[in-house]
């Protein structure tokens, strides 16, 4: 099922990047519809970021280390740290927390 | 054009390149997160391979971690891939290919290629920056992912590693750009208030979906005013 998944994502994103080099340009002059694409990148990842962060694998909701970690995160941010030292950070910070 | 063509030419080459190298090395992290979300080395293999644009390739393994069924994980990954329907439309005109090289260059449309390419003046150079930037990532991605998958699979509890937060702080990373602007900044903050909302009463993977719906709500509602 996990394989089948993978050959739906592969040709489903593959279709959607020839589809935007194939498809006359006029469909993006509708504001509405270049300013809604816009913002589903922006819903998801903020959505994946607050999921990814507080909730368990039986549907309830905790702060851990995980909250920690991305404080971390949000910190190494803001210093314009790049993106794999973001990402191990975090990771580090939350080993920690669970370390002690 | 001038006769100084040359030099430009070589600079797009180099500043494709290094875009290349600095993405390619987290295909590490990817490779990483997906074996600890559960899938084996081949199968994050694959996804590298055949989705080939990270931030869908994350959001499908950060589902499948959170307990989603695969085709969740799938449907948040082809969400966030719309994205690069909309590089298409602005590129196509630019690039100018048609034929079997639109078909085999469409791999390539990624982030990256985009920036390295949308502001190039001819179609010359912005096929160099698009091909040398995608072509770059695509090996070098490929390759880390594998790096990653491996080492990720060899060391051990992924919990004691930390590598189940380094998930949200990737995705941190990925949205901070977009982050530049009122508007997109109330979306995050929306979508990320009805995803936990959303946690205790539907299946896993269902509230990324939901949160989808804010920026629907936000497009339709925002009509009429600069953005």
């Amino acid at each position: 099922m996990t394989w089948l998944a993978i050959i739906v994502a592969g040709v489903g994103c593959y279709l959607l990047k020839l589809a935007g080099l194939s498809v006359p340009a006029r469909v993006l002059d509708r504001p509405v519809v270049s300013r809604i694409a816009d913002l589903i990148p922006v819903a998801l990842l903020a959505a994946l970021v607050a999921v990814q962060v507080v909730a368990t694998s039986d549907g309830g909701l905790v702060l851990d280390a995980r909250a920690l970690a991305l404080a971390v995160a949000l910190v190494l941010l803001l210093l314009r740290a790049p993106f794999l030292v973001v990402v191990f950070g975090a990771a580090l910070c939350a080993a920690l927390v669970r370390l002690v | 054009m001038s006769d100084d063509r040359g030099d430009d030419r070589r600079t797009i080459v180099r500043d494709g390149l290094g875009v290349g190298i600095a993405t390619g090395a987290y295909g590490v992290s990817f490779g990483a997160v997906s074996v600890t979300s559960g899938l084996d080395v081949l199968q994050t293999c694959a996804l590298s391979l055949l989705v080939f644009t990270g931030a869908s390739q994350f959001a499908m393994v950060g589902v499948i971690a959170s307990g989603g069924s695969p085709f969740a994980g799938a449907l948040s990954a082809l969400l966030l891939g719309t994205r690069n329907t909309l590089y298409g439309l602005r590129l196509a005109p630019l690039l100018d290919w048609r034929g079997r090289r639109r078909t085999a260059a469409a791999h390539l449309l990624i982030d990256e290629s985009t920036a390295m390419s949308v502001t190039r003046e001819t179609t010359a150079d912005a096929r160099l920056g698009f091909l040398v930037t995608g072509g770059s990532i695509f090996v070098l991605w490929n390759l880390f992912t594998l790096v990653g998958a491996v080492a990720g699979e060899t060391l051990g509890d992924p919990r004691d590693l930390g590598l189940d937060a380094a998930v949200g702080a990737a995705f941190l990373a990925l949205l901070w750009p977009r982050l530049d602007r009122p508007l997109h900044r109330w979306v995050a903050v929306g979508a990320a208030a009805v995803a936990i909302g959303a946690v205790p009463v539907t299946s896993a993977g269902v509230p990324v979906l939901v949160a989808a719906a804010v920026a629907l709500l936000a497009g339709l509602l925002a009509s009429g005013r600069p953005a």
